[in-house]
């Protein structure tokens, strides 16, 4: 009996709709697919801000938080970042609740001596509007810029190291952090890779310390990014996050969400295409119809326009290891779908948003990201796709980025692409000059940029996804030049993509297609 | 290795080359000194106006003109309080650690400048910039004539300079780097590899969204 979440698409089933960046398309998948929806949304918490102190006054395997205060000290809080949850959430934000109850209780103790650090890591910095969305208004107007502000992973004067583990990786972090009597990381928790040590460990810290795990040779060496226990990238950051909160004293709270992503009147896209009713049915068209006659701009103002109304699901709080594991569970309850055995080619669209575009446009590079890093690695247990099986994906691929978010991403792309595709290849020979360019690192300093070595680390995401996956096929490319530099081939339709991917033999096929957004994973038992 | 060379004027202090010549101009050894030099830049004002608006290089010749019979030793003994009450104030606040993070990735870091030599290299100095290319008043007797050594430092010269430079020292053009605020900077930027726009003119900041080059401003502190 299959998970009521596992469709077998039949010879009358309605097409399915895909995301294709910020268009929705109609494609006909043959008989037997198998197609993987998201669960329904996980009740959300009644109470939420009762659970935030339930939790910080019965922490895991730590002592409260009121009895780490004493009158005088230094903290610091620091804040997941923008690039989760996706879209933005509606506010409040679930960390301004978090913020709020805990400025709070700091005050009440005599704790004066507050900064808020977001913890940017080596993404771009966060714009004042943007912060006020996910803070609130009250604690922005009562700590911004002085005392609330971006993480900068290049003000070396503000960095500090704190250890090196035995495997020679260097934990270089945020001087005010280190120096503070205790640090406090407020999470939100969006899929089962977030959190844990590597909210300290990416967000606080500098390239010096991220280059020891954002590497090819840690990508390759991860099963599933969502599997931390399968994820050399995970042992690695784990290794490095123990180190450091053996020298520090950290206190973290986190919280996850369910997967709500659409409002109503849209949330039907998460729902199986045969099971719409006639005004849903009716939306959907319309939806197709517009998003594909709509200019691009006007396509990005929509979707940016609605946070989207994610209920908080847990909330947890304590010794950074023991509350992870509770937040893995609870992610793992809302995301994972069981699935039997491995697919031939795994169809999925590519969606107009990923962690690193937020009110950006998805550029070729994060479609790379999206494709080979994120939905391959949506699994647990066995990837879903077999290994050097056909991923098709449905996304315009068109050469367009943003000119201030996406500098460094342009010269990697068209610069050093063209050279070559080989992670290796581009991490010995360019990462290092390209991480030190000046004119990038300033736009990451007092812009809104990502740091140039943010450009490599993308192309290492998709790398463990580049030696799985056989060949990649973009369905409704609108060039053939960008599909080419990322090593994708192409086709104008659903039909000819399948054709492809049978070969010459004309073989029959595992098809399974992974419908998302909302986020599904894959529990594949082989 | 890599060279770095920046614009000044507007691209790392606010100032431009009037400044000095006005700090210049008001501190001569009597005040009917002062009154006579002063008078006859602004006479010369409008058409410095015109020069700017069509070419670099005459308004910079306009400019030098003011200098005419000012002696070398004055010009060298108050170039000290020029760029402390004229230059350092007006230095951008990230202006240093951007010359910084170029030396640190191995740049040679070149100022590229229409500003008089002497006041240039105390910027230099203080930035921590390696060299500078920058204009040079025609000396006769110890007394400033009122016109530039040649080459001129404008406009599309300092593409020129900056390639002499480039092949002079053995930098690959391809892996420098220039940065200026200016459209009128445009053949300096062109010529290297890796050209970036600060505080960005509104026909720089549009050509820069074109070739999608790199672009940020300065003004605000990191």
């Amino acid at each position: 009996m299959n998970h009521p979440c596992l469709v077998t698409l039949e010879r009358d089933s309605a097409p399915r709709v895909l995301f294709a960046g910020d268009k929705l398309v109609e494609v006909d998948l043959p008989a037997g697919t198998r197609c993987i929806y998201p669960k329904p949304p996980i009740q959300p918490l009644r109470d939420v801000d009762a659970a935030i102190r339930y939790a910080i006054n019965h922490p895991l395997a730590s002592e409260p938080l009121y009895a780490k205060l004493r009158p005088g000290m230094k903290v610091t809080i620091a804040v997941d970042d923008i690039s989760l949850p996706l879209p933005p959430m509606r506010a409040p934000d679930v960390r301004e609740r978090v913020l709020e109850i805990v400025l709070a209780l700091f005050s009440d103790h005599g704790v004066d001596d507050v900064e808020i650090i977001v913890a940017t890591g080596i993404h771009r910095k966060m714009k004042p509007a943007e912060v006020r969305h996910m803070v609130g208004s009250r604690v922005f107007d009562a700590y911004w810029p002085d005392r609330l502000y971006n993480h900068d992973a290049e003000d070396h004067d503000n960095l500090v190291e704190v250890a090196t583990t035995d495997h020679g990786e260097v934990i270089e972090m945020n001087r005010r952090a280190v120096e503070s009597d205790l640090i406090v990381y407020v999470n939100l928790n969006f899929v089962p890779m977030d959190g844990g040590h590597k909210s300290l460990m990416c967000g606080l810290t500098s390239y010096k310390s991220l280059s020891a795990h954002h590497n090819p040779e840690t990508i390759r060496g991860c099963d599933s990014y969502m599997d931390p226990k399968k994820s050399e990238l995970a042992t690695r950051v784990w290794r490095m996050g123990r180190l450091a909160n053996q020298k520090l004293n950290v206190f973290t709270i986190e919280t996850t969400i369910n997967n709500r992503m659409f409002d109503r009147p849209l949330e039907f896209l998460a729902k199986n295409e045969d099971d719409l009713d006639g005004r849903e049915r009716l939306l959907l068209k319309g939806l197709v119809a517009t998003t594909g006659r709509l200019p691009q701009a006007a396509r990005q103002a929509v979707f940016d326009r609605f946070p989207a109304p994610y209920g908080v699901t847990g909330v947890w709080a304590g010794e950074t290891e023991a509350v992870h594991e509770r937040t893995l569970e609870r992610c793992y309850e809302q995301y994972l779908v069981p699935v039997e055995g491995q697919a031939d080619v795994l169809v999925t669209g590519i969606p107009y948003i990923g962690p690193y575009n937020v009110h950006a446009f998805l550029n070729p590079l994060l479609v790379s990201v999206q494709a080979q890093g994120y939905l391959f690695n949506f699994y647990r247990g066995a990837p879903l796709l077999k290994k050097g099986g056909t991923l098709i994906i449905t996304h315009p691929c068109t050469d367009k980025f943003d000119h201030e978010q996406h500098a460094p991403y342009i010269d990697f792309v068209h610069r050093l692409l063209p050279e070559t595709r080989d992670a290796v290849e581009l991490h010995k020979r360019y990462e290092q000059k390209f991480a030190q360019d000046p004119a990038f690192i300033q736009m990451y300093r007092t812009g809104h940029a990502y740091h140039p070595a943010h450009a490599f680390f993308m192309w290492y995401w998709g790398e463990n996804g580049r030696q799985h996956i056989g060949r990649v096929i973009v369905v409704g490319a609108d060039n053939e030049y960008i599909p080419k530099l990322l090593g994708y081939e192409t086709a104008p339709n659903m039909d000819e993509a399948l054709y492809r991917a049978r070969g010459s033999e004309n073989r029959s096929l595992d098809i399974t297609c992974l419908h998302v957004p909302p986020i599904v994973m894959a529990d594949v038992l082989v | 290795m890599a060279a770095s060379y920046f614009d000044v004027d507007g691209t790392l202090v606010s100032t431009n080359l009037v400044h000095p010549t006005l700090f210049y101009l008001l501190n001569q050894g009597t005040p009917v000194q002062t009154a006579m030099r002063f008078g006859r830049a602004l006479f010369k004002a409008p058409a410095m106006g015109f020069a700017e608006l069509a070419d670099r290089r005459t308004f910079n010749e306009l400019l030098y003109s003011s200098y005419q019979g000012m002696s070398e030793d004055r010009l060298v003994l108050l170039a000290d309080e020029v760029f402390e009450k004229v230059l350092r104030p007006s230095i951008y606040p990230a202006a240093r650690d951007l010359v910084r993070k170029n030396v640190e990735r191995g740049n040679v870091v070149v100022l590229i400048s229409g500003a008089l030599d002497f006041i240039a290299q105390r910027l230099a100095d203080h930035l921590g910039a390696q060299e500078v290319i920058a204009n040079r008043l025609e000396m006769k007797d110890g007394y400033a004539t009122g016109k530039l050594e040649k080459p001129v430092v404008a406009g599309p010269e300092k593409a020129r300079l900056i390639r002499d430079h480039a092949r002079t020292h053995g930098h690959d053009l391809d892996d420098c780097y220039a940065f200026s605020d200016s459209y009128s900077d445009l053949p300096m930027l062109s010529v290297v590899g890796h050209p970036a726009a600060v505080n960005p003119d509104p026909r720089l900041a549009l050509l820069c969204k074109a070739y999608a080059w790199p672009s940020f401003d300065l003004r605000a502190s990191s």
